[in-house]
């Protein structure tokens, strides 16, 4: 029934559209916006869009295909660049995860309780986005070195974190942890109390309400977050290579493979490395909108 | 089930919500909490709930204590004041979320037939697969009613059923939801600022102010016999009339009304619009019309005092009055309470 609504909407706005277009030459009927400055902000927004983001892209995928299909291939399914992407994405992918839950745990406890201290841990979540992220980097191999504060005590239980894939998903961590917490934030805070009250009156457990209430009115955000942070991780670079140690074939993240071809001078190389990462995060990116268009379907009105 | 309030109170930080309220509300009762905002009526709606809890005193459901009695395990259906559907379940899922998530287990089969049952009963056969956002502000509130039924609650709750509804669907869904009431029996206590809606809907109403109930009683004996200038004005538009009691009489200009039991001195005459007249000749009060208002149903007459009192009464659709005509206001019948 919605399905049919809405299709019938489309085609009469298509319908309407046409009648639109000038008739005869004469009556042109000019289509009236409420809201000022529609092409202005429009044609600037979009110059810029184009000069700064689709140009360079676009020049980094113009660079990868003047390899030529064999070369290409060659390069990013060499053993050195595969083994790169699988811990780039293994890794991002644990420290996603674990943002997931962490950050809604954090944004939950932000939002619903009040507690002294509340407002500096606040401020400290945005932290991660103001560091530079080698600064970040350091601190944290300073800490899970050997000999550092939490490095010292793990060794004695045998878990090494700097220099091994561990440390990749902690720098990871750190730096992408505020995008699920900022997501999740707001929309927990919009959360009309009157739904958890209303499930409460009908004899609904506190599990039962957060799993069947709560949670999948926080899943776009959530969603949203997810391909953040996911985005983030892939393209860390600062924060990583101190800590991650960079022995090629198995704690070289992708990014720094593509910075050492840079310093090689093999842009194209470089760009067809780059191209990898791109489409993974461009399909991250178009699978996670997907799921989050789903997840809305219930604000879509009939 | 029968509910009991046996003194009552209610402290937001330092602010007295509640005062010391006890009530009975018998079973099988439609009762309406009545009063302006602030007066403490969502209040004493949701510690019935078990939406907060009494600081002093108890709440019984039939025999049983229910003051500490958390909200879940209290067998009450609340319809909120915007109705908390939740929006990312259709219609059928909302109404049967209680069944779904209570202690007792039901057959998915039992749970469907039941839900049938309540989009009938509240007659929305066919919206079932709809979410929220895709119905009328009226059909959610019927949505709302059926979701909080279908845990067979022992007492419903309703608070400010109708007041984000305009004024032609609140007139209907007030008949209909009277007619569930005969239909299923069930104890009902509902808020509302509304004078109109408690007095269509209710067996009996309670009106409350700043935290305790001033008079409660049958819509007629309220009416009837409002026992306070509060109730007086809170029930409907009230003009107010300077005057002197004498010896168990009102007087005000040439005009005396019965005050048996006030004292004697200052005091204020209540009168209804449709109470007061208008004719060319006295006795009366004199005045002068400052303004006539056409309504649908006959022309309010807005008039000035020689004491510069402004009174609002009604005259029929046929009567010739203007504004600047010079006259006297006549009385028939006015309530008197001490200043």
């Amino acid at each position: 029934m919605t399905k049919g609504g809405g299709g019938s909407v489309i085609l009469h706005r298509r319908i309407s559209f046409r009648r639109l277009l000038p008739i005869k030459g004469t009556d042109r009927v000019r289509r009236r916006n409420v809201l000022p400055g529609l092409p202005l902000s429009l044609g600037v927004t979009l110059f810029y869009v184009g000069l700064i983001v689709v140009l360079p892209l676009a020049a980094l995928v113009f660079k990868a295909a003047s390899l030529g299909p064999e070369d290409y291939w060659r390069i990013v399914s060499s053993p050195r660049a595969v083994a790169s992407y699988r811990v780039t994405v293994l890794s991002a992918l644990g420290a996603t995860v674990f943002n997931l839950f962490f950050g809604l745990s954090l944004a939950w406890v932000i939002t619903r309780y009040r507690f002294p201290g509340r407002r500096i841990v606040d401020a400290v979540v945005d932290l991660p986005f103001a560091l530079p992220t080698a600064v970040a980097g350091i601190a944290l191999t300073a800490l899970f070195a050997n000999n550092g504060w939490f490095g010292s005590v793990l060794e004695s239980y045998g878990i090494k974190v700097a220099y091994t894939p561990l440390g990749i998903m902690i720098a990871m961590c750190f730096t992408s942890l505020p995008f699920i917490v900022r997501t999740v934030q707001p929309v927990l805070e919009d959360l009309d109390p009157a739904l958890e009250e209303a499930a409460q009156s009908l004899g609904g457990s506190d599990w039962a309400i957060f799993t069947k209430v709560i949670l999948p009115l926080l899943a776009p955000a959530l969603l949203a977050g997810v391909s953040l942070s996911f985005a983030r991780c892939l393209g860390e670079f600062g924060a990583i290579i101190f800590i991650a140690g960079n022995l090629p074939m198995s704690t070289e993240i992708t990014a720094l493979l593509i910075f050492i071809r840079l310093e090689e001078y093999d842009y194209q190389a470089a760009a067809a490395i780059a191209s990898v990462l791109l489409l993974t995060a461009f399909l991250m990116l178009a699978v996670t909108n997907w799921l989050q268009a789903r997840a809305l379907r219930y604000t879509a009105r009939g | 089930m029968k509910i009991r309030l046996e003194n009552v109170v209610k402290t937001f930080e330092t602010f007295r919500a509640v005062k010391d309220v006890s009530l009975d509300i018998e079973s099988g009762e439609l009762v309406a909490l009545l009063g302006p905002s602030g007066s403490g009526k969502t209040t004493i709606l949701r510690m019935v709930a078990g939406l907060e809890f009494a600081d002093g005193g108890h709440i019984y459901f039939g025999d049983q204590d229910a003051t500490d009695i958390p909200v879940r395990d209290r067998g009450v259906g609340f319809v909120f004041q915007h109705y908390a559907l939740f929006p990312h379940m259709t219609v059928a899922q909302n109404i049967a979320f209680g069944m779904k998530v209570s202690k007792v287990k039901r057959e998915k089969a039992a749970i469907d037939i039941r839900v049938t049952e309540l989009l009938r009963l509240v007659r929305l056969e066919g919206l079932g697969d709809r979410f929220p956002a895709q119905i009328s502000g009226g059909q959610r509130q019927r949505v709302a009613l059926a979701r909080a039924l279908a845990v067979d609650p022992k007492v419903l709750l309703l608070d400010e059923p109708f007041g984000a509804l305009d004024a032609n669907v609140r007139r209907d869904l007030r008949r209909w939801l009277r007619e569930i009431h005969s239909e299923l029996g069930i104890t009902t206590l509902f808020v509302t600022h509304d004078q109109e809606e408690a007095l269509d809907l209710a067996d009996r109403v309670v009106i409350l102010k700043d935290g305790q109930i001033i008079q409660q009683g049958t819509p007629e004996a309220v009416c009837r016999d409002p026992q306070s200038a509060f109730v007086m004005k809170f029930l409907g538009d009230a003009n107010v009339i300077a005057a002197d009691v004498r010896d168990g009489r009102a007087y005000a200009g040439d005009v005396s009304v019965e005050a048996t039991g006030v004292t004697d001195g200052k005091a204020e005459l209540y009168a209804r619009p449709s109470d007061l007249d208008w004719s060319a000749e006295g006795p009366g009060i004199a005045a002068t019309i400052s303004r006539v208002l056409d309504r649908a149903d006959g022309r309010r007459v807005l008039a000035t005092t020689g004491a510069g009192e402004a009174l609002e009464f009604d005259v029929e659709p046929e009567r010739v009055v203007k504004a600047g005509e010079a006259g006297f206001v006549t009385l028939r019948r006015a309530k008197v309470f001490a200043v």
